[in-house]
């Protein structure tokens, strides 16, 4: 078993272990302190598949950012309610049982597959051709994702606004909230 | 050499069942949101271990693209959750049975 295949079953066994921490934790803040590891393994593995571009857009954007933003919600909200309890097996059983039906076929369905147990080769797309590549066949996709990104900053500011107060118009009317 | 490439699908398939799992038991739009944040990077582990594998570095492009639309995502939902927060004073999605306010 070479390097680099330790490294990789460590770094699963990091995620596994860290994603499923943060599923089962009752606080959403330790859940996302666990995701937040999870997401730096995957990084990682990122790295080790030869994407090293996208280990680093992993960390900035995945751990930094929008781990970061979940932080910031949850203290806003302070949600310190617990969670509506049912009979616990009752809730849990149905999607324990029909993820596990969907491991299990995925898992057929990939293992049948002819020339997936093929060993991967190391190879690595540096940054430039990355981005060579990026903005010479997919330059559409990258401004519609740039479209989206702006639509969601305004979606967010539509949506997260509160109430909305009149403006104080020239006539000096409408000072009363709505 | 590696490992061999239906062991990276394993994992990409094993944590998006975990984010699945949290989806469907989680009483709380956070926890949910989350959950769709892990499937959506099992299924940036499971591109670029194609894009490998063929060594066709489309893969990776649309990890790029995952990501973007995981940001966008998450803001809009995050927003939303403030909003039925402020509405509500829950994030239990159990506690939202009106209609209008």
């Amino acid at each position: 078993m070479s390097l680099r295949a330790i490294v990789f079953y460590l770094l699963a066994a990091l995620i596994l272990a860290a994603t499923g921490l943060a599923v089962t934790r009752k606080n959403p803040v330790h859940a996302v302190v666990f995701l937040i590891f999870s997401f730096l393994g995957t990084a990682m593995l990122f790295f080790l598949l030869g994407a090293p571009f996208l280990a680093a857009l992993q960390i900035i954007i995945y751990a930094g950012a929008i781990m970061i933003l979940f932080l910031f919600v949850i203290m806003m909200l302070s949600v310190d309610e617990a969670e509506s309890t049912g009979f616990a097996l009752f809730r849990w059983m149905p999607s324990i049982v029909l993820g596990l039906l969907f491991l299990a076929l995925s898992a057929l369905a990939v293992l049948r597959e002819s020339g997936s147990g093929a060993l991967l080769k190391p190879a690595m797309a540096t940054p430039r051709d990355f981005g060579r590549f990026v903005f010479e066949h997919y330059w559409l996709a990258v401004e519609i994702i740039s479209f989206l990104l702006l639509l969601g900053l305004l979606a967010a500011v539509l949506v997260g606004r509160g109430k909305r107060e009149k403006r104080v118009g020239p006539e000096g009317e409408g000072e009363e909230e709505t | 050499m590696i490992v061999p490439f239906n062991h990276v699908f394993m994992l990409a398939g094993a944590v998006f069942f975990l984010g699945l799992v949290c989806i469907l038991t989680r009483r709380n739009l956070i926890m949910t949101l989350i959950g769709i944040e892990i499937m959506m990077n099992a299924a940036a582990i499971a591109f670029v271990a194609s894009a490998l594998h063929w060594h066709r570095i489309e893969g990776q492009a649309f990890v790029l693209f995952i990501i973007g639309v995981a940001a966008t995502e998450v803001a809009v939902g995050l927003a939303l959750v403030v909003a039925a927060h402020r509405f509500s004073g829950s994030v239990d999605p159990d506690r939202y049975d009106v209609l209008r306010w």
